[in-house]
C-alpha cells in the first residue's frame, strides 16, 4: 500500500521509544494542541466537520456533528472510550501502548473544542499495560505543563484522569460507559436523551469519543482538512485501522485507506489464507457485523456505504477470517455466547433471547439439533431485531441484542446447508468432537443450572 | 476504619479527589479493596461504601456487574484463557483444556492451596496473537497447549512475586498481535490489574 502511514507512523519510525514525550515532541507533537488553545470552539468544530472524520468506535457517527450537539450548561466533560472489547478488535490497544501522547494531544484538542476542564480516559480493565503506558504519558504531559492548571501557559485548565473498567463489554456503549464512570452498574441509559452531548456524565453535556477518533485530531489540524480528506476514498476520509485475525497468514493491525477491496485486504495485506486453503467467510467489522462470503463480496470496495448496501458494517474495523474447514455453527455459537454473556440484562428480548440462541446453537453443534431449530433461531432473533433488517430495528435499549442476531442472518443466508448437515448427521461434520469439552457444553449447563432444552415446538418439557 | 493500611487510605483519598463526585471512585476503590485482602470481601465492600457515600448493597450491585471484581477467594495467579471467536478459530479450547488438565483446576475454580485460579474469558483484544492467555491480566500471545502446560508448571515452581508480560511472552508465547516494541519493567502482584494509581504495579526483582 502506498498511502503514507498517519496514526502508526511514529511507532514505525521510533520502534522502541514512540511512547515517550521527547520523541513525540521531536516529531512535531503537541504543536497542534498548543495552537488549539488559541482557537475558538466554532473554529475547531467546523474544522472537524470539514475533515469528515467519522467515529472509529464502531458506529461511524460524524465526530464534528457529535461535538456540535453540545448543550449550553456547564461544566461539560470529555470522556475517551478506551474500553475496546468488540471481539476481533485490538487496534486501540496498539494506539494506547505505542503512541499514548498522540491520543492525549487529541484529548486536549477535544476538550478545548468542547469547553471541558475535566477529561477521563475509560481504559478497559483487561488492558493494564495500556493503562500504565497512558498513565506514564499523562504524568509526562502534566510535568511539561500540557495538562493541569494553565496549559501551554494559557488560562485554560485541564485535568485528565484514567479510569479503569471492570471487564464488561457493554461499557463500550457510551451511556453505559457514563453510568460506569459515575460508579454505577454499566447499563445503557434509556433514550431520549439521545446524545450525551446534551445530558451525559452527571447529566451534564459530555462528549464521548473513541481512542482512534481523537488520535486523528492532531493530524487533521497539522495537515489541513483537504489533505486529510484526500487520504480517504468516496467520502470516507482519513485512514482506517483494520484489525485482521483468524485464518490468515499475517494477522495484525493495518492502517489503510478505505476503498481497497476485501480481496486486497485479505490476500495482499494479510497474506491470504493459512495453508493456502479456501476462504469460506469473514466478518467485516467485529463480532456484531453480519458476515460476508467470497462469492458475493470479495471484490467489494471497503467503504462505509458499500458495506452498508451489502447489509453489514465496518464497525470497529475488526476483520475475522474463516477458512474452508471452519464450522460456521461453532462460530455462530461462540459469537452468540459472547453476547449472551455480556448482555446487561435490562431488556428481556436480549437477556432471554441471546441465552436461548446460545443453547439452540450448542445443541445443533453437539448433535441434538432438531429440524425446526433454524426457524426457532430466526423466531427468537426476530424478537430482538424485528424483521432481521439492516440496520436493525431494535426491541432493546442498545444495539447489543441485535448484534447477536448477525451470525443467525449469516446462517440463514449462506450456511443453511451446514445447519441441515449437522441436524441430519446428528453432530458436527467438520471436525470430530474430541474429548476436549467445550467450556460451556450443553450437558454441563443442564447439570449445573437445571436449564431445559426446548422441544420441537419450542416448548420446555414439563 | 482500620481495614485498610495508611498507604491504601492515602491512595483512596487521591483517587476520590480526581472525580467531581466521589461515587465515581467506586470502581477504583473496589480494586484497592481487592488488593488489600486478595479478593473482594463483604467488609471490603462496606469500606468502599463508607468512602464513597453509598450503601453496601449499592456497592455490591456495582461489584457484581463486572467480572473482574472477584468476590470469592482467588489464587495468587489468575490464569485467564480467552475462548472468544478469534482465539477459538486458532485452538483456544485446547489451550484452556491444557491449563485445566495440567493444573487440576477447572475453569471458574481455585486450587486448595490458593495458588492458581483458572477462568475462561471473552475477547481480551489479542486477536492477532491468538490464542491468548493472561496471568493476573498480564498478556501472553500465541500460546500453544504445550506452552500453556509449561506456564502452569512455572507458576507453581518458580512462584514469581511479580508477573511480567515480557518475561512470560518470551518463555511461553509465540506470535503477537503487533510488535510490542517497548520493554515493560513492571508487572502484577496479584489477581487484579497492575496500575500505578492503585499501587498494584511493581518492577521485576522487587516485592
Amino acid at each position: 500500500m502506498t498511502t503514507p502511514l498517519v496514526l502508526t507512523r511514529r511507532m514505525t519510525d521510533y520502534p522502541s521509544s514512540s511512547h515517550t514525550i521527547d520523541v513525540y515532541e521531536k516529531s512535531g507533537g503537541y504543536e497542534q494542541a498548543r495552537r488549539a488553545v488559541g482557537m475558538t470552539r466554532d473554529e475547531l468544530v467546523e474544522t472537524v466537520k470539514e475533515s469528515g472524520l467519522l467515529g472509529r468506535g464502531g458506529a461511524a457517527f460524524p465526530a464534528g456533528l457529535k461535538w456540535s450537539f453540545l448543550a449550553p450548561p456547564r461544566p461539560s466533560y470529555v470522556v475517551i472510550n478506551a474500553d475496546e472489547s468488540e471481539p476481533g478488535t485490538f487496534k486501540d490497544r496498539q494506539l494506547l501502548e505505542r503512541d499514548p501522547h498522540q491520543m492525549i494531544e487529541g484529548i486536549i484538542i477535544t476538550s478545548i473544542a468542547n469547553e471541558a476542564h475535566d477529561a477521563f480516559i475509560y481504559v478497559r480493565g483487561e488492558y493494564p499495560k495500556a493503562a500504565r503506558r497512558v498513565q506514564a504519558a499523562v504524568e509526562e504531559a502534566y510535568a511539561r505543563g500540557y495538562l493541569g492548571k494553565g496549559i501551554f501557559d494559557s488560562e485554560y485548565d485541564l485535568e485528565l484522569t484514567i479510569h479503569l473498567g471492570g471487564g464488561a463489554y457493554i461499557c463500550g456503549e457510551e451511556t453505559a460507559l457514563i453510568n460506569s464512570l459515575e460508579g454505577k452498574r454499566g447499563e445503557p441509559r434509556l433514550k431520549p436523551p439521545y446524545f450525551p452531548a446534551a445530558k451525559g456524565l452527571y447529566m451534564m453535556p459530555t462528549i464521548v469519543n473513541n481512542v482512534e477518533t481523537v488520535s486523528n485530531l492532531p493530524h487533521i489540524l497539522s495537515m489541513g482538512t483537504d489533505d486529510y480528506r484526500a487520504l480517504g476514498h468516496h467520502g470516507d476520509t482519513g485512514t482506517f485501522m483494520f484489525s485482521v485475525s483468524g485464518h490468515v497468514k499475517k494477522p495484525g493491525n493495518y492502517e489503510l485507506p478505505r476503498g481497497i477491496t476485501w480481496r486486497e485486504l485479505i490476500y495482499d495485506v494479510a497474506g491470504g489464507i493459512r495453508d493456502d486453503k479456501e476462504l469460506k467467510a469473514w466478518i467485516p467489522g467485529g463480532a456484531s457485523a453480519p458476515w460476508f462470503v467470497p462469492y458475493h463480496h470479495i471484490d467489494h470496495e471497503i467503504t462505509k456505504d458499500v458495506c452498508a448496501d451489502a447489509g453489514s458494517m465496518l464497525g470497529s474495523g475488526a476483520v475475522i477470517v474463516m477458512d474452508e474447514d471452519t464450522c460456521t455453527i461453532r462460530v455462530a455459537e461462540r459469537l452468540v455466547r459472547f453476547f449472551a454473556h455480556e448482555s446487561c440484562g435490562q431488556c428481556t428480548p436480549c437477556r432471554e433471547g441471546t441465552t436461548w440462541m446460545e443453547m439452540i446453537l450448542r445443541r445443533i453443534e453437539e448433535g441434538q439439533g432438531r429440524a425446526v431449530d433454524l426457524d426457532l433461531l430466526l423466531d427468537v432473533s426476530d424478537g430482538i431485531s424485528i424483521g432481521l433488517a439492516w440496520p436493525p430495528k431494535m426491541t432493546t435499549i442498545c444495539p447489543l441484542g441485535p448484534s447477536a442476531v448477525s451470525p443467525i442472518i449469516a446462517l440463514r443466508d449462506h450456511f443453511r446447508d451446514e445447519v441441515d448437515a449437522h441436524i441430519e448427521a446428528g453432530g458436527c461434520p467438520f471436525e470430530p468432537r474430541s474429548a476436549i469439552r467445550d467450556p460451556h457444553s450443553a450437558n454441563q449447563e443442564t447439570a449445573d443450572t437445571g436449564q431445559r432444552i426446548p422441544d420441537d415446538e419450542g416448548h420446555l418439557d414439563a | 476504619m482500620t481495614l485498610w493500611s495508611d498507604e491504601t487510605r492515602e491512595r483512596a483519598r487521591d483517587i476520590i479527589s480526581r472525580y467531581p463526585e466521589k461515587r465515581s471512585a467506586v470502581m477504583p476503590l473496589l480494586y484497592l479493596a481487592m488488593a488489600e485482602q486478595g479478593h473482594l470481601t463483604d467488609e471490603g465492600m462496606e469500606e468502599v461504601g463508607r468512602w464513597t457515600g453509598i450503601t453496601p448493597a449499592q456497592v455490591r450491585a456495582v461489584a457484581s456487574f463486572y467480572t473482574m471484581y472477584k468476590r470469592e477467594r482467588t489464587g495468587e495467579y489468575l490464569i485467564s484463557c480467552c475462548t472468544s471467536i478469534s482465539c477459538m478459530l486458532l485452538g483456544s479450547d485446547e489451550v484452556l483444556h491444557a491449563v485445566e488438565d495440567e493444573s487440576g483446576v477447572p475453569h471458574g475454580e481455585t486450587d486448595e492451596e490458593g495458588r492458581l485460579s483458572v477462568e475462561h474469558v471473552e475477547c481480551i483484544g489479542a486477536c492477532g496473537g491468538a490464542p491468548a492467555v493472561q496471568v493476573n491480566y498480564e498478556l501472553i500471545e500465541g500460546v500453544t497447549p504445550d506452552k500453556a502446560r509449561e506456564l502452569v508448571r512455572w507458576l507453581r515452581s518458580a512462584r514469581p512475586p511479580v508477573v511480567n508480560t515480557d518475561e512470560m511472552q518470551q518463555l511461553f508465547g509465540g506470535r503477537r498481535s503487533f510488535d510490542w516494541g517497548i520493554p515493560e519493567s513492571g508487572g502484577a502482584v496479584g489477581p487484579y490489574p497492575a496500575f500505578q494509581p492503585l499501587g498494584t504495579v511493581e518492577s521485576e526483582g522487587e516485592g
